[in-house]
């Protein structure tokens, strides 16, 4: 065990024991909060990894937009403050789902485990200006369709709360 | 100093936690959460293979850069469409919508919200 082994330890504990209680909850804002724990252990995560760009920009676009919209969309289709028993489901049901994410889990681990060796490997130095040099020559095209791409879900958000608005007007 | 085996069973679990969420919910912003929760474990495998080296062009953080900004355009969109279902039919239960068309009671019901 390494330094940086304890750090990531701590780091992917927190994320983990939030993810699982953001899927767990009854109370549907406890679990966007745990949601905001859980994304800022990531951000840890990849700070350990070394990867600081990654991780900042994690806490601004995730904890700091996605996070205030899902919570915004919780509000705007009334979400109670208490525990909202309406929307649990059925225990085999749950079974069933932890069965297959438990599954998932395992497949993965069974191919991520021969990849990862026994002995430890050094960190690579990540230069942001390498990254900034590399994302604007290599990946410039990728780029351009994303910016494109969050028009069009600008456009497409628009047009679906537009579309829903008139259908529900002129509806008898 | 790292051993890889952390970082790559933090990734495994997010994903299966994340299944778990999306298949265990029926509120639909509640499955959004499990959605995210997977596209993270995504992104932790991509920037622990770009810090171990061997990455030519710096893709491990850079494709995660790109994952974040799609989460971020996904979101936005899945949200817009929750907000609009909610205003259509005052519930955003995903067993219910699921169920609707096989029920005429269930379609009647919310032919009168309407």
């Amino acid at each position: 065990m390494t330094s940086l082994d304890l750090a990531f330890a701590g780091a992917g504990v927190v994320t983990l024991a939030a993810a699982l209680l953001a899927v767990t909850t009854r109370h549907l804002v406890h679990s966007a909060l745990w949601l905001v724990l859980s994304l800022g252990g990531l951000a840890g995560c990849y700070l350990v990894l070394g990867a600081e760009l990654v991780a900042l920009v994690q806490v601004l676009v995730y904890v700091g937009a996605v996070v205030v919209l899902v919570i915004f969309a919780l509000m705007l289709t009334r979400a109670p403050i208490g525990p909202s028993p309406e929307h649990t489901t059925s225990r085999l049901h749950r079974a069933l789902a932890a069965l297959l994410g438990g599954g998932v889990t395992a497949l993965l681990l069974a191919v991520l485990i021969p990849l990862a060796g026994r002995e430890a490997v050094a960190r690579a130095p990540v230069d942001s200006a390498a990254i900034a040099g590399d994302l604007f020559a290599t990946w410039v095209w990728p780029f351009e369709a994303l910016s494109l791409l969050l028009l069009l879900a600008l456009i497409g958000a628009f047009s679906v709360a537009r579309l829903a608005g008139g259908r529900a007007q002129g509806a008898p | 100093m790292i051993h890889l085996l952390l970082p790559y069973a933090v990734a495994a679990a997010l994903v299966g936690i994340g299944t778990y969420g999306v298949l265990a919910r029926r509120n639909a912003v509640l499955v959004l959460i499990g959605i995210e929760l997977m596209l993270g474990g995504a992104g932790l495998l991509l920037v622990t293979a770009g810090s171990v080296g061997g990455d030519r062009w710096q893709a491990g953080n850079v494709l995660t850069l790109f994952i974040i900004t799609i989460a971020a355009a996904e979101v936005v969109l899945a949200l817009a469409v929750i907000v609009a279902v909610f205003r259509r039919r005052d519930n955003i239960d995903i067993s219910i919508t699921s169920a609707l068309p096989a029920s005429a009671p269930a379609a009647a019901e919310s032919g009168e919200r309407r």
